[in-house]
């Protein structure tokens, strides 16, 4: 008898799926490799064997955005820069999540009054899952941004929600 | 060779220019730099530039910055922008900085890219940063802000507050990306 026979009430079968799939995509969460600014330095920190990103499955840096689930905004976006980051966020495939990782990424942090350059905040390129805030954030700050990500992923389903239409893409996190 | 010969050179050269050479500081206590800058009109910029880079007394063979100052309400300013060329002689190892002044509506210097070919992308920043454009450069386009870019930023008639604050925009969703 295999272990996972018999072990299963009638009817628990969507649950389940909704359980394995959410499972396996918490926790291959595979970030793309794009530092910005200083933010860039924690993020490395948190990748190296000290924090250890690959605790959560998210240490696989990915070079191109085609084959990564996240994209961490770490440092300050520019005008100029924010055409290429709107970009690389459509090249990401489904499902996809954005962190936004210290204070210019928020809101434009120490450029927000007087930064001619500066985007007063990536939420207006990208939707963003997760802030986390810091100038820049700890790398432990970044591990809890990727928790609650996780968490936030762990409550995703499959189902179509009550007033959805059958098609409509199910916002992520519902 | 000290910057004394090198402006009897420039004058020696350019009899009908008035060089005007003016310490780059004074001190509180009145003594000045030893470094100069002199002024050189914009038509004969070019001229000068050439010579300056070429005859052997002086032989400024490294362009070491191009900036600008706006001069809007600033005491005792005739000119609205000074164009500023910053000058390296490696072989004799002395300076000398070189101010052009232009002003609105349109102004414009020549550019310097035929003499030293590295001026290409600091005339480019000035443009981006100023609005003055150089007249004769190769590829005058903006090299730091984005095109399109509305305002020239470091004027100083540029709102500090900024252009295009955070409450303008809607804040993007997943259905609206």
């Amino acid at each position: 008898m295999s272990w996972i026979q018999n072990r299963f009430e009638e009817g628990l079968i969507v649950t389940s799926l909704d359980w394995a799939l959410n499972w396996a995509r918490m926790n291959s969460i595979w970030p793309m490799t794009f530092g910005l600014a200083c933010c860039a330095i924690e993020m490395m920190a948190l990748g190296a064997s000290r924090f250890d990103l690959e605790r959560f499955g998210a240490g696989a840096f990915r070079a191109t955005p085609r084959q990564s689930d996240l994209m961490i905004v770490a440092g300050t976006v520019t005008y100029k820069m924010a055409s290429r980051l709107r970009r690389l966020y459509h090249q990401m495939p489904d499902p996809k999540y954005v962190i936004a990782m210290g204070a210019c990424t928020i809101g434009g942090g120490p450029y927000f009054k007087h930064g001619y350059h500066v985007v007063k905040g990536v939420d207006l390129i990208v939707p963003v899952d997760v802030y986390v805030p810091g100038c820049p954030p700890r790398p432990e700050a970044l591990i809890e941004g990727i928790m609650r990500l996780q968490d936030k992923i762990k409550r995703e389903t499959i189902a179509k929600a009550a007033e959805q239409k059958v098609g409509e893409p199910v916002p992520a996190g519902a | 060779m000290s910057v004394e010969q090198v402006i009897d050179a420039l004058r020696g050269r350019f009899a009908d220019l008035d060089f005007s050479p003016q310490p780059l500081l004074v001190r509180p206590d009145g003594t000045a730099t030893e470094q100069m800058w002199v002024r050189v009109p914009p038509e004969r910029l070019v001229e000068v530039m050439t010579f300056l880079k070429e005859n052997e007394e002086t032989l400024f063979d490294q362009l070491v910055d191009v900036t600008a100052i706006d001069y809007l309400n600033f005491p005792g300013a005739e000119d609205r922008y000074g164009v500023i060329y910053s000058l390296l002689s490696l072989v004799h190892g002395h300076r000398l900085w070189v101010k052009c002044f232009v002003n609105d509506p349109d102004p414009e210097v020549p550019s310097v890219t035929g003499v030293w070919v590295g001026a290409n992308w600091l005339e480019r920043e000035v443009y981006d940063m100023f609005g003055i454009r150089f007249q004769g450069h190769p590829d005058l386009r903006r090299i730091l802000t984005w095109e399109g870019f509305p305002a020239w930023p470091l004027r100083k008639d540029y709102p500090l507050r900024g252009q295009g604050e955070r409450e303008q925009y809607e804040v993007v969703t997943r259905e609206s990306a």
